[in-house]
């Protein structure tokens, strides 16, 4: 089943001669355990389609759809409650709160969503042990390493069995061994189901992905084809 | 690649067979650039009569090379290896690029979206690296040797895209602020082509 599904969105910003245009008729759908691409320059639109999907802002036509509910016809508290359970988020720069512990970034989101914060704890300890990062549960974000800190931004997101991870260049702050670690984990994930929607200019980390999406100036002109066995490539090359 | 100095490498460690080297070579590149054990025959031939190895023991120098033939490196062997290891290939000329020429050939072309060209190429690199990076990811980081050859072309791939995305944007721009590329070349044809100062710095 696709968890994601944009249909035809447009996205105008400003009106008049201000007027920018910054997607049009975008189609994209993501499968469970799917990892997606989107690639393209700056100002191609890539940011609005992430916010768009994530239902953090509305398109100006067309539909967002979120495991198979079509979230623009949701009152505004159960949209709320999809982008709490659904959907993960992660940015460029973390947006770890500076002011919690790693743990406690982690199972933020749960207690948000009403979960005891006797389980939500344990469900953040769990996530960050998957992560290697136990030692660092009770480290705040100024202590850990960049790396360390996405990796904690990523059990953030996928923390309590949330079925779309969104990532805005995930790894654009981060040294290349870093971000490889972080396109791995990605993809890790997808493939215990999660559908994963990446955001980047960097071909490196889009190749993690299972498909890459080119867009340029607001519309998809291309895509990647379904990935032929890794066995063609050493053959070529004898 | 040099096969002559991987080889020299290898036996920079001890004397060793033909076909133990083959085995090493490939499992040193992590498989990638696979070695028929004629072409490590031959090339230990050749190491032999520059001087740079010698058959050990019971083998009769100069003879055919075999299964039981075992190598050394001479002292001129190892310090052609601590030199070769020094020297920068030479990439001060820039190589006649296949894709460099398309994209400078498009632009000339009446009727030719060049941007369509590009991304042509672009999703064929794309595609290239995804396979490179599958394989990457089935490894798992086991075999450094592998890991590092595979960096390797991603990163050379990576830099191919690289140049198409700085290209598509540098024309796009040009076009914009109204360069037409058939009047710029006669102009500067009319003006003489301008003798640009040749490249390469002493190694």
């Amino acid at each position: 089943m696709s968890v994601l599904e944009l249909r035809s969105i447009s996205k105008v910003y400003g009106r008049g001669a201000a007027e920018v245009q910054a997607l049009r008729d975008v189609s994209l759908t993501v499968a469970a355990g799917e990892m997606v691409a989107v690639m393209g320059p700056s100002g191609s639109g890539k940011s609005s389609l992430l916010t768009i999907a994530g239902t953090l802002e509305e398109p100006t036509s067309g539909a967002v759809v979120v495991n198979g509910e079509d979230t623009l016809r949701m009152a505004g508290g159960a949209k709320s409650r999809i982008r709490r359970r659904a959907i993960g988020y992660v940015f460029q720069d973390f947006n770890l709160l500076p002011g919690l512990t790693a743990a406690e970034n982690v199972s933020l989101p749960l207690e948000l969503d009403g979960t005891s914060m006797r389980k939500a704890h344990l469900a953040a300890l769990k996530a960050l042990e998957e992560l290697g990062l136990s030692d660092r549960a009770r480290h705040f974000p100024d202590q850990m390493s960049g790396g360390e800190r996405q990796r904690v931004a990523i059990a953030r997101a996928v923390v309590g069995e949330r079925s779309l991870l969104l990532a805005d260049e995930p790894s654009g702050a981060l040294d290349s061994a870093n971000g490889e670690s972080v396109m791995r984990l990605i993809h890790t994930y997808c493939k215990r189901g999660v559908a994963a929607v990446v955001v980047t200019h960097d071909a490196q980390l889009a190749s993690w992905a299972d498909r890459v999406v080119f867009l340029r100036d607001g519309r998809v002109v291309d895509q990647t084809a379904a990935p032929a066995g890794p066995e063609t490539l050493l053959e070529s090359s004898s | 690649m040099s096969v002559r100095h991987a080889l020299l490498a290898l036996l920079s460690e001890g004397p060793k067979y033909g076909l133990q080297l083959r085995e090493e070579f490939e499992a040193n590149t992590g498989q990638v650039w696979p070695l028929n054990v004629g072409q490590v025959y031959t090339t230990l031939q050749r190491l032999e009569r520059d001087g740079l190895v010698s058959a050990v023991s019971d083998a009769e120098p100069g003879g055919e090379p075999g299964p039981q033939k075992a190598y050394r490196t001479t002292e001129a062997g190892s310090a052609e290896l601590v030199q070769w290891l020094r020297v920068p290939p030479d990439l001060s000329t820039p190589p006649r690029d296949d894709l460099v020429m398309k994209v400078l050939i498009a632009v000339r072309v009446p009727g030719t979206d060049v941007s369509e060209v590009i991304q042509a190429h672009r999703r064929y690199l794309v595609e290239l690296m995804q396979e490179w990076t599958r394989l990457k990811e089935d490894d798992n980081g086991r075999d450094v040797a592998f890991a590092l050859v595979v960096d390797s072309e991603l990163f050379r791939i990576d830099s191919v895209v690289r140049w198409l995305d700085a290209a598509e944007a540098r024309l796009r721009r040009a076009l914009a602020d109204g360069w037409n590329p058939a009047k710029a070349a006669a102009a500067t044809l009319s003006a003489g082509l301008p003798t640009r100062p040749k490249m390469g710095v002493r190694r």
